[in-house]
């Protein structure tokens, strides 16, 4: 294998100047190595410097400083031989209304010296049956898979593909998935930002967590759920007000095989090793103390609670910061 | 590999071609537009009948008499008489519902004229009334002469209008349909896609001009022909004549577009540019009436518009019969400043 990381960037930062405003740091000495043929993941809440990152990737954007290196190469001399063996997927593109799905994928294969068939590109993005539909009458899945389809039609070395999935339906994420599983296979090195963890813990073999402009946490999405100290949460709401969910928390946190416990109102998440063993003792705890429960869950830890753990914020921004007594 | 090879410029062109063609409203503002215009414009602007002249005469003992006299002493009976109360007179004429009222004699004083010397029509009806008076007082006219009326195609107005309106459809759908639509693209981000590939930048902007200058052959067509089939627009020079100087202007005015656009981030800021750009040709370049009538101070701006030199060329050609040859100075600087607008916005151009 090639051992030439896809990618190599080091202390990339990006500093927007803004009119009457003061300038913002979108990235703050930001490093990634990519390597080849891995699916890497940057995974973070919006605004966290991802889609600046890979845009600087892919050299629309200029760094303010720190150095790029894409597959060997830095951006600014011959650019185009460069973009030749690249396939790119923006966020938000709205592709031309009125071509129709092959037409489109047409256009795009005309930019490259060697690609796949169109016709191949549509059966493979699942859009046969959509081949002669104007893009403006495709659902947002559609589309979505048609852009993919237009970054995969230059048959890619590298791949970028910035949040593919945000703002489809479960259905239209699954086939999405599909077709970025199916160019993992085929060899392809894929670069994919996303602010949902199970697209991250699902589709990639590494995952940097970015937060504020910097890489936060750097791994396998196992190794980082590892870092919380064991793989397994419970999670239970306290019927009750005052002091005593804050009070349940710290007492649950010095037992023995809990490793970690945060507090949001009256919920109480823990993350424990061995669900069997401690579960048990937590419930016989919260009896003594007079707590009643409202609800209870386990689940496998995932990235989110990664985040959470590290930043102290949920990923998606619909969410309150939490409080957090961790 | 496959048979789709590499040749970006084909498929852009393809692109820009469906793109329009697909766009019901696109082609209604480039092609149907324009013959709605001319035809609205013919039709304010025929030729009519000379325009009757309305004399309202103050009624009194003498005003029977002062009809008869204008019935008598003009032969083609150009004017409309009414006979109204001194104060209704007045006010009509203050409306502008008469041309001009006269007062008849009486026995202290001579027939009166009250007209406004500042409007062309009153003091038109003040010469033609007094003209019909005096003769039927008995006046003769020493000299005798003979009219000969020319109402020939090629002199009316809707003549000099037709060239006009075709250098403004040429100019319009030059500057909105690459100005717009390349802001449009700039907004959906598809020209950040587009440079994401290796397409080649330059090709994007041929495309652009190249698309727009196919878009021209049907528009020189249906102006022309419209005028034809309605007006009986007489069509002097060549086909291939009025063709090349069309494409010196759409090539001079698709450059200028893609400077226009070539730095707005939204479709607002575009559409005022292009107003501003284009606002003074309209006004100055002769689309309506000759450049003539300008002061001499305004000549030299007149003379530098791209609009003025193309209807310049435009009606010689078309109406005189002119051959391109003649028209080479202002062909050179159409081109000339569109090849420069080009390079311009290719230098400035905002892909992202």
């Amino acid at each position: 294998m090639d051992t030439t990381p896809a990618i190599l960037c080091r202390d990339l930062s990006k500093r927007y100047r803004q009119r009457q405003q003061a300038p913002v740091d979108a990235l703050r000495g930001l490093d990634l190595e990519v390597r080849p043929e891995e699916c890497f993941g940057l995974l973070g809440p919006n605004g966290a410097g991802k889609t600046t990152t890979v845009e600087i990737l892919e050299g629309i954007l200029p760094p303010t400083s720190g150095t790029v290196e894409v597959l060997g190469r830095r951006w600014g001399h011959d650019d185009r031989a460069l973009r030749q063996r690249l396939g790119i997927s923006l966020q938000e593109t709205r592709l031309a209304d009125k071509l129709t799905a092959f037409e489109t994928l047409c256009l795009f294969r005309s930019f490259y010296r060697d690609g796949s068939d169109p016709e191949e590109v549509l059966a493979t993005v699942g859009l046969s049956d959509k081949r002669d539909s104007w893009v403006v009458n495709l659902s947002g899945g559609q589309r979505q898979r048609l852009a993919v389809g237009c970054a995969l039609v230059g048959q890619p070395e590298l791949l970028f593909l910035d949040e593919p999935t945000t703002g489809l339906d479960p259905q239209a994420r699954r086939s999405v998935w599909e077709v970025i599983r199916g160019q993992r296979q085929r060899g392809c090195t894929i670069v994919l930002t996303t602010h949902y963890m199970d697209e991250a813990e699902r589709l990639c073999d590494r995952v940097a967590v970015v937060d504020e402009g910097r890489v936060i946490a750097l791994g396998t999405p196992a190794q980082l759920i590892a870092l919380l100290g064991g793989d397994h949460v419970i999670e239970f709401t306290l019927d009750a007000n005052g002091d005593a969910p804050a009070s349940a928390a710290d007492e649950l946190r010095r037992m023995d095989g809990v490793r970690g416990a945060r507090r949001t109102n009256n919920t109480i998440t823990l993350t424990v090793a061995e669900v069997h063993a401690v579960l048990p003792a937590v419930l016989r705890r919260l009896e003594a103390r007079g707590d009643r429960l409202a609800w209870l869950t386990t689940r496998h830890a995932s990235l989110e609670d990664v985040f959470v753990n590290l930043t102290g914020r949920h990923l998606s921004n619909d969410q309150q910061e939490v409080p957090t007594t961790a | 590999m496959t048979s789709r090879k590499y040749r970006p410029l084909p498929e852009l062109l393809r692109f820009r071609l469906r793109s329009f063609y697909r766009e019901p409203e696109a082609v209604f503002w480039t092609y149907g537009f324009p013959i709605l215009l001319t035809v609205l414009l013919g039709i304010a602007f025929r030729n009519r009948p000379p325009e009757r002249i309305i004399v309202d005469i103050e009624a009194g003992p003498g005003a029977e008499a002062v009809r008869g006299a204008l019935a008598a002493g003009s032969a083609d009976g150009a004017f409309d008489v009414l006979i109204n109360e001194a104060e209704v007179c007045r006010e009509r004429l203050r409306l502008g519902k008469c041309a001009i009222v006269v007062s008849p004699a009486t026995s202290e004083a001579p027939p009166a004229y009250h007209y406004d010397p500042t409007q062309p029509a009153s003091a038109y009806a003040r010469v033609r009334v007094d003209d019909a008076l005096q003769r039927s007082a008995g006046r003769a006219d020493p000299l005798a002469v003979r009219d000969a009326p020319v109402t020939e195609p090629g002199s009316r107005y809707i003549d000099f209008l037709i060239p006009g309106l075709l250098g403004m459809n040429l100019m319009g759908g030059g500057m909105w349909g690459i100005g717009y639509v390349t802001v449009d693209l700039r907004v959906r981000k598809l020209l950040k896609r587009l440079v994401a590939t290796p397409m080649p930048r330059g090709h994007f902007l041929l495309s652009m001009v190249g698309g727009r200058m196919a878009f021209v052959v049907p528009e020189i067509v249906v102006i022309l022909l419209a005028g034809v089939l309605l007006f009986g627009f007489p069509i002097r020079g060549g086909w291939v004549s009025i063709f090349v100087v069309a494409f010196c202007g759409a090539v001079c005015f698709a450059g200028v577009g893609l400077l226009v656009a070539c730095r707005a981030e939204r479709l607002e800021t575009v559409a005022g540019l292009l107003n501003v750009v284009m606002m003074p040709m309209w006004l100055l370049s002769g689309l309506f009436f000759s450049t003539s009538h300008f002061p001499d101070v305004l000549q030299p701006l007149v003379q530098a518009l791209p609009l003025t030199q193309l209807l310049n060329a435009l009606r010689a050609v078309i109406l005189e019969g002119g051959s391109v040859t003649s028209q080479t100075v202002p062909l050179l600087y159409l081109l000339a400043l569109g090849g420069v607008c080009f390079c311009l916005a290719l230098r400035w151009f905002r892909w992202t």
